[in-house]
């Protein structure tokens, strides 16, 4: 752990000025090979360390190693970091770091104007230009001159610096990154201790590469220091959180923890069955690592092994969960139907990305939504939760396994590429704060015959497991007499269950929040999002209130059953807009349900949001009512 | 009954054995289930379901440490009958049921019961993981070569040339040889029986409930209303001494009315012979079912009627780990390693920071 380090100027930097800053924007973007992901994670870590809020968005291609130099293998990560809470990456960046042609081809749309341009100029030589599409060199033709260009010879100077380490050339190229990493730290202030500590920790065992990355981050940070060409430098303060420990957390990593700890916190052994997919199978691989917290995954043969595994389980009395993206969703369906009809909890979690098919497996969406309300045969309905930011996804596990265990159903996560990729601190809460879940087995009967479709005061039934003694009994897919459990062809006995099993799912509405609002609880327009959108939404909305217009904003957590005030509250504004990744299945949902005339705001490019997309669309909504109060502050309640 | 709240830590469970009801001896009858049993008056699967309850009893294994797991079709509503625990689940999926609940429970007695079309078609896949994990569960194969319960089509098990309502010019598709799949995966257990031959039918269901790691049985059962007579050969009388070869561990090969046929292996090929004729039953294949290879194993599985009598019995039964076993080895080992796990320890660790006043 580390004391937030207060902004310093040392002295040997304090020949150039330093700007003081609120926040700023970074994308580091080269070849996949190029070790981005790794520059942009070490950018995060040590801005979060320096006390910043910062929201991440890495962007990689499908393909493990797409072909050297061409725009298909560019590899990015943006990060955003601040002085003050934040919600997203970043619509636009203030510094790009461009390791080859293809890099700058495929991002220099999303720099700011006049914003900082630092290209390693030995990725641009006649080949690279080539595969980028370039007919003359743009770091020589002018075509730049709305940016700060800074040419950077980073393949030159790395080897020249690591001359000394005994690598070979390709060796020596591997340390780039760390140069571009130190030239970026040192133009933004930040220290180089937790990324040399990074080096120690990962290259240890080898040393002469770890002594090479080190000497590389260095160099680039003291090319910052000598060189002429780049006069300022930037700081940004720590932001105002609120007292706590905190780390910086991936959604797929909050998510794995959040099973652990709803797993702890309902004493039910956790099983994972899973099969691997993008972008789901970090979570897989952070519970394998966890066999001494008692955590078992199974990576099954297929889709369907993983989730019917689950069921076993499920039966057996563990917390069963099965993780998958969209395509693996439909092939669970069936399953997911069996899990409904026999009444067993578990979760399912679909980390969202671009479809349908095989579609964009590395890239964002949010249109799985219809498929996981309606995707299944019969009237097969199940709770469904969506994560809004990658810190939220260890709420919402334990959330579902709290509804899932409350009323004996499968509940469906959803999460997506955007949430499960990116980060941002994270305030580590202690275990026993969290609420604990009750769990309850029915215990052995001598005698009086077992209902296992009996229910409670929520239409919950028992949850009875094998080695029980007395209780006895089948489960499976046909149609169950109620409350017996026997199978049944009666048609009114169907009527009955397909109703019950309904009822129950619509009941939870009663057991989760109120649906809240931020901004005025009534008036011009309120914008209604869920998901991964959240980041996106808020900012926009607070954008607005700086304008002063009204607007108010409300994001979902529960898409089934929909808070119990949503109905109501949706009907207090002249006008909701529904912003979401995907052609407007939200927005379908509201209209069918509520009536009223919603609007939306589509985008289904595989890309999350841009701030400023979602404001100009609130502006625009604004001034096509011609609100007269758009003028007035919000109240904020 | 009551309610008892659940252990604190996610363990999984042990549940003991020795409760009131394990003490009483039970009877073939009170392993079943309340529920009427809905096959076809006459089918084979009535033999089988006897012969489980019966065999179940024999054991002694209380009733409540039992769970029957299966897919669709006619052989899957076995579950319903028995008054054990038990999931009548989707088609073809019933392995992968089994490995879940098998996983987390270990201590429980698991049986998977499933048909030709199941097992072998839809839930192929699911079935060659299982056996290769050799999960200590039990798989029973019920094959009438044909599809019951969707009302007679031919399955993955029907010959070639079989005339059925999806085949109406005579089935094309090559059948599955059951066994050689089996066999194939690396089964740890493999036998075949006969639904009417109540009594191998028991001898090879207790084997495969002493057997440690997945057995896979193949019954050869019949479908009375539409492929009625399949295994004729099987079970008349008069045919089944030369059509059935009886395997037994150590035993030479040898069928027949008067038990004067023997099988005899030539080069790669196995022969049919008759003894006396200058072959003595020291020519003659004895049956080794703990062979290491699976070669064995695998060309009786090929050995088919009219060209051969067909084997039954125990094909072949070794050891291997079990992959339920060593998956709760590998916990019990990651513990020592590194302690039962700390989830705010976890949460905590890597790099972190404090804002505001530092705790505790
Ligand atoms: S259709 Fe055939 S297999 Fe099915 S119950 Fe009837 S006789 Fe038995």
């Amino acid at each position: 752990m580390y004391e937030i380090r207060a902004k310093t100027m040392t002295a040997a930097d304090g020949v150039k000025p330093v700007v003081d800053l609120q926040a700023a924007t970074v994308r580091f973007c080269g070849d996949s090979g190029d070790g981005m992901q790794l520059a942009g994670t070490q950018l995060t870590n040590t801005s979060a360390l320096a006390g910043n809020d910062v929201a991440t968005f890495p962007d990689y291609p499908a393909e493990i190693r797409a072909p050297r130099g061409t725009k298909a293998g560019v590899s990015g990560f943006q990060i955003h970091f601040a002085a003050d809470k934040i919600f997203t990456p970043g619509d636009q960046v203030d510094a790009l770091v461009a390791m080859n042609a293809a890099a700058l081809a495929t991002n220099l749309q999303d720099l700011v104007p006049h914003g900082i341009l630092i290209a390693n100029e030995d990725g641009f030589g006649k080949r690279d230009l080539e595969l980028a599409g370039y007919q003359q060199n743009p770091l020589e033709d002018g075509s730049l001159a709305a940016y700060q260009l800074h040419r950077v010879g980073m393949t030159r100077l790395t080897r020249e610096a690591v001359k000394s380490s005994g690598l070979s050339t390709k060796e020596a190229d591997r340390c780039r990154n760390f140069f571009a990493m130190g030239l970026v730290f040192w133009l933004y202030d930040r220290s180089l201790e937790p990324t040399e500590r990074f080096i120690l920790e990962k290259f240890g065992r080898r040393p002469a590469i770890a002594e090479a990355n080190r000497t590389a981050l260095r160099a680039g940070y003291n090319y910052g220091i000598t060189t002429e060409a780049i006069a300022r430098r930037f700081a940004v303060g720590p932001a105002d959180l609120p007292p706590g420990r905190y780390r910086n957390i991936t959604g797929n990593l909050a998510l794995a923890w959040g099973l652990m700890a709803a797993a702890e916190r309902s004493g039910c052994p956790l099983f994972y069955g899973t099969y691997p997919i993008t972008p789901a199978s970090d979570i897989l691989h952070e519970l394998a690592r966890r066999k001494n917290f008692g955590a078992r995954t199974f990576q099954a043969e297929d889709e369907i092994a993983a989730v019917t595994s689950v069921i076993g389980a499920a039966f057996g009395g563990a917390m069963g969960v099965t993780g998958t993206s969209g395509p693996g969703v439909s092939l669970k369906s069936e399953a997911i139907g069996l899990a409904v009809m026999t009444e067993l909890p578990m979760l399912v979690i679909n980390v969202q990305r671009a479809g349908p098919s095989t579609g964009l497996p590395t890239k964002t969406e949010q249109a799985d939504l219809f498929q996981t309300l309606y995707g299944r045969h019969g009237e097969c309905p199940l709770p469904v939760l969506a994560a809004r930011s990658p810190a939220d996804c260890f709420d919402v596990a334990l959330e579902a396994w709290r509804i899932a265990t409350g009323y004996m159903t499968p509940v469906v996560i959803l999460s997506d590429a955007h949430v499960a990729n990116g980060s941002e601190p994270w305030r580590i809460p202690k275990l026993d704060e969290l609420p604990k879940i009750e769990v309850t087995h029915p215990g052995p009967s001598d005698g009086e015959p077992f209902l296992p479709y009996a229910r409670d005061e929520r239409l919950s039934r028992p949850w009875a497991i094998p080695g029980t003694p007395g209780l006895m009994h089948r489960i499976g897919g046909l149609e169950t007499q109620d409350p017996t459990g026997a199978v049944s062809y009666d048609p009114a006995n169907h009527e009955r269950m397909v109703k019950l099993r309904g009822s129950k799912i619509a009941g939870i509405a009663r057991d989760i929040p109120p649906q809240a609002v931020e901004g005025p609880q009534s008036g011009a327009l309120l914008l209604l999002t869920w998901g991964g959108t959240y980041g996106a939404a808020a900012t926009a909305v607070r954008q607005l209130w700086k304008e002063g217009a009204s607007v108010a904003h409300a994001h979902l957590r529960h898409l089934n059953p929909f808070p119990a005030n949503l109905g109501e509250l949706v009907k207090r504004y002249r006008r909701v807009l529904v912003a979401e990744l995907n052609s407007g299945q939200l927005r379908t949902l509201v209209r069918a349900r509520f009536l009223v005339d919603a609007a939306g705001l589509n985008k289904i490019t595989g890309r999350p949001f841009a701030v400023a997309e979602i404001a100009s669309a609130m502006r625009l909504e604004l001034d096509q009512q011609n609100v007269k109060g758009r003028g007035r502050m919000p109240k904020v309640e | 009954m009551k309610t008892e709240p659940r252990t604190p830590y996610p363990e999984p469970f042990t549940m003991t054995t020795d409760s009131a009801i394990d003490q009483l001896k039970l009877s073939a009858g009170d392993y079943a289930s309340n529920q009427e049993v809905r096959w076809c008056p006459g089918c084979g699967d009535y033999a089988i379901l006897a012969q489980m309850k019966k065999t179940m009893a024999a054991l002694g294994v209380p009733r409540e440490n039992i769970v029957f797991v299966s897919g669709i079709g006619c052989s899957s509503r076995f579950p319903y009958y028995m008054n054990t625990y038990g999931i009548h689940s989707i088609h073809g999926r019933a392995p992968a049921i089994a490995t879940g609940l098998k996983i987390m429970r270990p201590e429980l007695f698991v049986w998977v019961i499933t048909g030709d079309g199941d097992g072998l078609s839809i839930g192929g896949n699911h079935l060659i993981h299982a056996i290769r994990r050799n999960l200590d569960i039990n798989i029973v194969l019920f094959n009438n070569r044909i599809y019951g319960l969707t009302k007679g089509q031919y399955s993955p098990t029907s010959p070639l040339a079989k005339v059925t309502k999806s085949s109406p010019m005579g089935s094309i598709d090559n059948p599955l040889n059951i066994l050689s799949v089996a066999v194939g995966c690396e089964a740890t257990f493999v036998a075949r029986t006969v639904d009417v031959n109540t009594k191998h039918l028991g001898m090879c269901l207790e084997r495969a409930a002493d057997h440690r790691g997945t057995s896979f049985i193949e019954v050869y059962q019949n479908c009375v209303v539409f492929n009625d007579g399949a295994f004729d050969y099987a079970t008349d009388r008069k045919l089944k001494s030369d059509a059935i070869l009886e395997l037994e561990h150590g035993k030479p090969m040898i069928f027949g009315k008067d038990r004067q046929k023997g099988i005899r292996l030539v080069g790669m090929e196995p022969e049919v012979v008759t003894l006396g004729e200058g072959v003595s039953e020291g020519d003659l294949l004895v049956h080794d079912e703990a062979a290491k290879e699976p070669s064995l194993a695998y060309f009786l599985s090929r050995m088919h009627y009219p060209d051969f009598p067909e084997p039954i019995g125990v094909f072949r039964a070794v050891d291997r780990p079990k992959y339920d076993e060593l998956l709760n080895r590998q916990i019990d080992e990651a513990v020592e390693a590194q302690g039962a796990g700390d989830l705010d320890r976890l949460l905590s660790s890597g790099e972190t920071w404090t804002v505001g006043q530092a705790e505790p």
